[in-house]
């Protein structure tokens, strides 16, 4: 293996010999070398030029349509659309007051010496209180039915609700697949592969369309409740195979300390197996709970005002016709801070838990 | 010295996995207090034989009797059992996310419900027991093998079982770490605990069993105090495995 060349100092202090050697070594090299810098300032200058030179940061349509560039105004002007969707614009300080209750109560579960019980209590009270802010009702808050909550809240619920509550589905029915009862490792097996086998879009097409129909006369079930039992079941089915992996990859040797030393399947499964078996798994359970905070953007099909329809709703205004750029990488910025926030805190668990241990 | 009792019986047990036949109509009586040594070649049947004791593994046919509970698919006899009999396994079988203590504490704690403090002292006097007390809150990854056995040894203790079962305890340990097990084995012997013990190590037969059983192709051969057993073996079988396996 060739030595590790010196990239900074050498760049610094003797660019043309640096160059020669680390892009211009090799005729491939060399074309190579033209073909990225070609590339690079084909882009980067319009985008530049697009998203902060030319842009226009507060104005109207006429002003941003003049100008030519990126039209942020459009932005500032319906942040609040995008942000809340329809929700009443005078009380919508309270899905403000939700966002910030979420954000709060995931920090607060991020840090593992919160892994306590009162954690579980801490966000029953923490999701009651987010029903309470956004239903109203009582205390002097008007009433807000659920069919005018949207944006970020109704992401943010979607998808906290849908992880959160998935994920004790999703262990029993990785146990109930390797379950030594037959009924119990069919119905786990079944479960998983018809959940698995069917789109989320014809999942939430059945919860919304199909599934009122087979109920009795007089009993219906909120729209938005159908659907996040179906992100909530469907997401059970591929946390569960997530989690399988890790139980798999436990030495037989665990279990059988566990049973030597006297402990029922529960203990053993709780004490020993699980703690281990889902640290091993924390890469695909964090890209597991990005997809399903992604894929509640497709409520939309289905009439509900997540992050995503929330900003389409934005940008049908008539007067603000066009600017669908601007508008969709807001919604992606917001998606992409929470994705990435997400990710990052994966690859600092790890971190943490494998500290002093093999 | 054992006592009369019977403590461990197995009557005419076999055991197959899919066609092959694993034990063969083994029987054995283990008396309270007795140390029993079981050798032979590998593949002979004798961790199948310790496994079904506390049934890790399930016999086919025959009868175990462990305290006088016979072991069934019940699942409660099978727990009244494994409280009272203790297992120490080749691989150590640490829980490797727990911390020595937590290892040795999680037992009493959860299975006899145990208040943790006073598990934690009965956990600290067999740590200092088996001389590994000031590594209680260490990882079992930050030990040796030798001191992971040790700790292994010290958490089976910890549920007070009358009867201790060893699968070869000491074949996954480097040469230099054998001797620091097996003192602890010795001084539990001379403790008088009922001990099953899979073994290689013949000079540990030599100086604590009461009896030595050799096992070959799923089946007891030979049975003998040791003594007798190395001196003058009956079977041409064991006579043949005794040369290969002691080297002077």
């Amino acid at each position: 293996m060739a030595a590790p060349l010196p990239l900074s100092g050498g760049l610094l202090s003797r660019p043309l010999a640096w160059s020669r050697r680390h892009l211009f070594n090799s005729p491939t090299n060399a074309v190579m070398t033209v073909v990225v810098l070609w590339l690079l300032w084909a882009t980067i200058p319009p985008v530049v030029d697009w998203a902060l030179l030319k842009a226009v940061w507060v104005g109207d349509p006429a002003a941003c349509r003049a100008a030519g560039g990126a039209c942020w105004a459009f932005v500032g002007q319906k942040y609040r659309l995008i942000l809340f969707g329809i929700y009443p614009y005078e009380e919508q300080w309270r899905p403000l007051l939700a966002i910030v209750l979420f954000i709060v109560l995931m920090l607060v579960s991020a840090h593992p010496a919160s892994w306590r019980r009162w954690l579980f209590w801490l966000w029953l009270s923490g999701l009651a209180l987010v029903a309470l802010l956004m239903w109203g009702g009582v205390a002097g808050l008007p009433f807000v039915a659920n069919d005018r909550w949207g944006g970020l809240p109704l992401t943010l619920v979607l998808s906290t609700s849908g992880i959160v509550l998935s994920f004790p589905l999703a262990v029993l029915l990785a146990l109930g697949r390797r379950s030594r009862l037959p009924a119990v490792r069919a119905a786990s097996i079944a479960y998983i592969e018809l959940w698995r086998g069917v789109p989320l879009v014809s999942v939430l097409f059945m919860a919304s369309i199909m599934f009122p129909l087979f109920l009795p006369e007089g009993v219906t079930i909120d729209k938005l409740l159908r659907a996040q039992l179906g992100i909530i079941l469907f997401t059970a089915a591929y946390v569960a195979e997530a989690v399988r992996g890790g139980l798999q990859a436990i030495p037989r040797g665990q279990a059988e300390a566990a049973e030597a030393l006297g402990l029922g399947y529960w203990q053993k499964t709780r004490l020993i197996i699980l703690p281990q078996a889902l640290r091993l798994v924390i890469p695909p359970l964090v890209g597991q709970f990005i997809t399903t905070f992604k894929d509640t953007s497709l409520v939309i099909i289905i009439g509900l005002y997540d992050l995503l329809s929330s900003t389409k709703v934005a940008l049908s205004d008539p007067q603000w016709r066009g600017f669908y750029v601007e508008g969709y990488i807001a919604a992606a910025g917001i998606y992409f801070l929470f994705t990435f926030s997400m990710s990052r805190y994966s690859q600092y668990l790890e971190r943490r838990l494998n500290r002093g241990r093999i | 010295m054992p006592s009369d009792e019977i403590v461990i019986a197995l009557r005419d047990v076999n055991k197959w996995y899919g066609s092959f036949h694993a034990l063969r109509d083994v029987s054995l009586a283990v008396h309270r207090g007795e140390r029993v040594v079981v050798a032979g070649p590998s593949g002979s049947g004798k961790s199948t034989m310790i496994r079904c004791i506390n049934r890790l593994e399930e016999h086919q046919a025959g009868a175990i009797t462990v305290n006088g509970v016979e072991l069934t698919s019940d699942v409660k006899s099978v727990e009244a059992v494994r409280r009272d009999v203790g297992m120490v396994f080749q691989q150590f079988n640490l829980f490797p996310h727990l911390t020595v203590l937590e290892n040795l504490t999680l037992a009493p704690i959860w299975v006899k419900k145990m208040r943790r403090s006073e598990a934690t002292d009965l956990a600290m006097s067999y740590l200092t027991r088996v001389k590994i007390r000031e590594h209680a809150d260490k990882y079992p990854g930050q030990l040796s093998g030798g001191q992971q056995q040790r700790v292994a040894i010290a958490r089976s203790l910890c549920m007070k079982p009358s009867i201790m079962l060893f699968d070869e305890p000491t074949s996954a340990l480097d040469p230099e770490m054998i001797k620091e097990v097996l003192d602890v084995m010795v001084e539990l012997a001379e403790d008088g605990m009922t001990m099953v013990c899979v073994t290689h190590e013949m000079g540990f037969a030599r100086q604590v069993a009461d009896s030595v059983v050799f096992m070959a192709e799923g089946q007891i051969v030979e049975t003998a105090p040791p003594a007798e057993f190395f001196a003058h073996p009956k079977e041409e079988r064991t006579r043949q495995f005794l040369s290969q396996i002691i080297r002077h």
